[in-house]
């Protein structure tokens, strides 16, 4: 019998889901879900991939969320992400304050750079990450806001702009991957608890929507590595919304 | 006879001047040269451009108005998003920007470091960093048609990194995970600054180092600045974790809250600094 999973849990999965193929590249995931779905994805489906601790070791255990007891298989200082990053052996999850629909991204300022309304992080890899492999996003309040029709700065660029490849958007609501004839979003699958209406009423762009499935459920096996190995203090659920 | 290379805080200072473009170490809120970001935040100098992987040190130096200019590719304090201060300047439009990817920030620093006018790389072609950038230009290869970005050299006047350890004479250690990209900030740069936790004598340099952490040699530093609990209030681990709880008072401190955090914290040496947090 199927367990019941909560959307934080079919977020997870739908993070890990993004990874699947990608064989033995360097899996960099931000946010509390996107890092267990990574981490997910090793521990069943994609177990050549490698997963730094944030800091500079490759891990090769299964840690939970803030676990210090670490199997370390690697020494990857910032500086040798860059050598991956450049490498091309990576995909990355990052997170985006704004989106359009070719997955450009931006995480530097809204308004005018020059004296912005609101001063974001800043840039940070996004252009350099997205030119030089696969990059997803992890959008935890799916809406109008961040899924525009013209973003106010490209930070990473999208598909229509020489990215090598944006995978796929994961969000509260949904999983949205590029597999159009141009590389524009359609929507992939819809999570239980939302319609295919409220994901199109909450995007600011026009989403292709001919073939969309429900979003797997995870299995027993993932739930309790979910439950009990990767995040047994639940903060997953400080992420997303029920 | 071998040159000891100790400064004082002030004497480093000193040694600055109004315009200059200064390059400061460490990553975002880990191992940042503080107590010499603290001792520029309440001198008289003005106009400097900034060029830093940013944390508070940014932040910092933005909120006692002595940046023109902040060359970046990101401004955090890790577990507070946005740097508030940074926010603040930008938003006031009393500080000018020059964003980067931050890997180009990297080659700009390394082609520097090489005295190479540009290292050509990939990161930033197709993004807004080339339309806010009109002084990036793109190179075509001499090998085939790929156009690349150029990017120049990011020379820098002064550079103040903090190490772990240090002997008097500028060689120096990092003990704990990473050595950022410290190295190169002092190789990029005309003048070069150390500060240390712990200044140690030559001979015991590697009593508590690996041989592969002691990445700074003597030729790379001009000024070696004693300097415990000089990172504070980042981390500089293993000697200690980032002090979350004044950067939350730091971080709180945008507005009303300034005055009395700068009466406090910065308006005061740097004995009286470790005092105050040490309270």
């Amino acid at each position: 019998m199927t367990l019941d999973a909560t959307l934080a849990e079919y977020c997870v999965v739908a993070c890990a889901e993004a990874f699947r193929g990608d064989g033995e590249v360097l899996a960099s995931a931000f946010g509390f879900i996107p890092t267990i779905g990574a981490r997910l994805a090793r521990a069943t489906f994609e177990p050549d991939l490698l997963l730094s601790d944030g800091e500079a070791y490759l891990i090769a255990n299964d840690v939970p969320l803030g676990g210090t007891d670490k199997v370390v298989e690697g020494y990857i200082p910032f500086r040798s992400v860059f050598d991956v990053v450049w490498s091309g052996r990576r995909h990355v999850m990052m997170g985006a304050t704004q989106l359009d629909r070719f997955g450009n991204q931006n995480i530097s300022t809204l308004g005018p750079h020059e004296q912005p309304k609101v001063q974001l992080i800043g840039s940070r890899g996004a252009p350099g990450n997205t030119v030089n492999h696969a990059t997803s996003y992890w959008v935890p309040n799916h809406s109008r806001r961040v899924f525009v029709e013209k973003v106010d700065f490209i930070s990473g660029v999208g598909n229509d702009r020489g990215a090598v490849g944006i995978k796929r958007i994961v969000t509260n609501l949904c999983s949205i991957d590029f597999v159009t004839a141009d590389r524009s979003a359609r929507l992939h699958s819809v999570h239980p608890f939302h319609s295919v209406d409220d994901v199109v009423a909450q995007t600011g762009f026009p989403l292709d929507v001919s073939d969309v499935s429900e979003s797997r459920a995870p299995t027993d096996e993932e739930l309790k590595l979910i439950r009990e190995v990767f995040d047994p203090n639940g903060l997953r659920d400080s992420e997303v919304k029920q | 006879m071998t040159a000891d290379k100790r400064l004082t805080h002030d004497d480093v200072v000193s040694s600055l001047s109004d315009g200059m473009t200064i390059g400061i170490g460490g990553w975002g809120p880990r191992r940042k040269p503080m107590s010499l970001v603290r001792a520029i935040a309440r001198s008289s100098l003005k106009d400097l451009t900034v060029v830093s992987y940013g944390g508070p040190d940014v932040g910092l130096l933005c909120a006692t108005g002595k940046v023109a200019r902040v060359v970046f590719g990101f401004v955090t304090l890790d577990s507070i998003p946005i740097e508030p201060h940074f926010r603040a300047a930008r938003q006031a439009g009393s500080v000018e920007v020059t964003e980067y990817d931050e890997g180009m920030f990297y080659l700009g620093l390394l082609a520097a470091a090489w005295r190479v006018p540009f290292l050509p790389t990939r990161a930033g072609l197709g993004s807004d960093i080339m339309r806010v950038n009109p002084q990036l230009k793109t190179v075509q290869s001499p090998y085939s048609d790929e156009q690349l970005v150029a990017v120049p050299a990011l020379t820098l006047d002064a550079a103040l990194v903090h190490m772990n350890r240090a002997d008097a004479r500028g060689n120096a250690s990092f003990l704990g995970p990473d050595l950022y990209f410290d190295d190169v900030f002092l190789m990029a740069a005309k003048q070069r600054y150390v500060s240390t936790e712990q200044i140690v004598q030559t001979e015991d340099l590697l009593q508590e180092a690996r041989v592969q952490q002691l990445r700074v040699n003597r030729s790379m530093v001009d000024g070696v600045v004693d300097a415990p609990h000089g990172a504070h209030f980042t981390s500089c681990e293993p000697d200690y974790p980032r002090d979350e709880g004044f950067q939350k008072l730091y971080a709180g401190s945008v507005g009303d809250a300034w005055p009395g955090f700068l009466a406090r914290f910065v308006d005061v040496d740097e004995s009286a600094y470790q005092a105050a947090v040490a309270q």
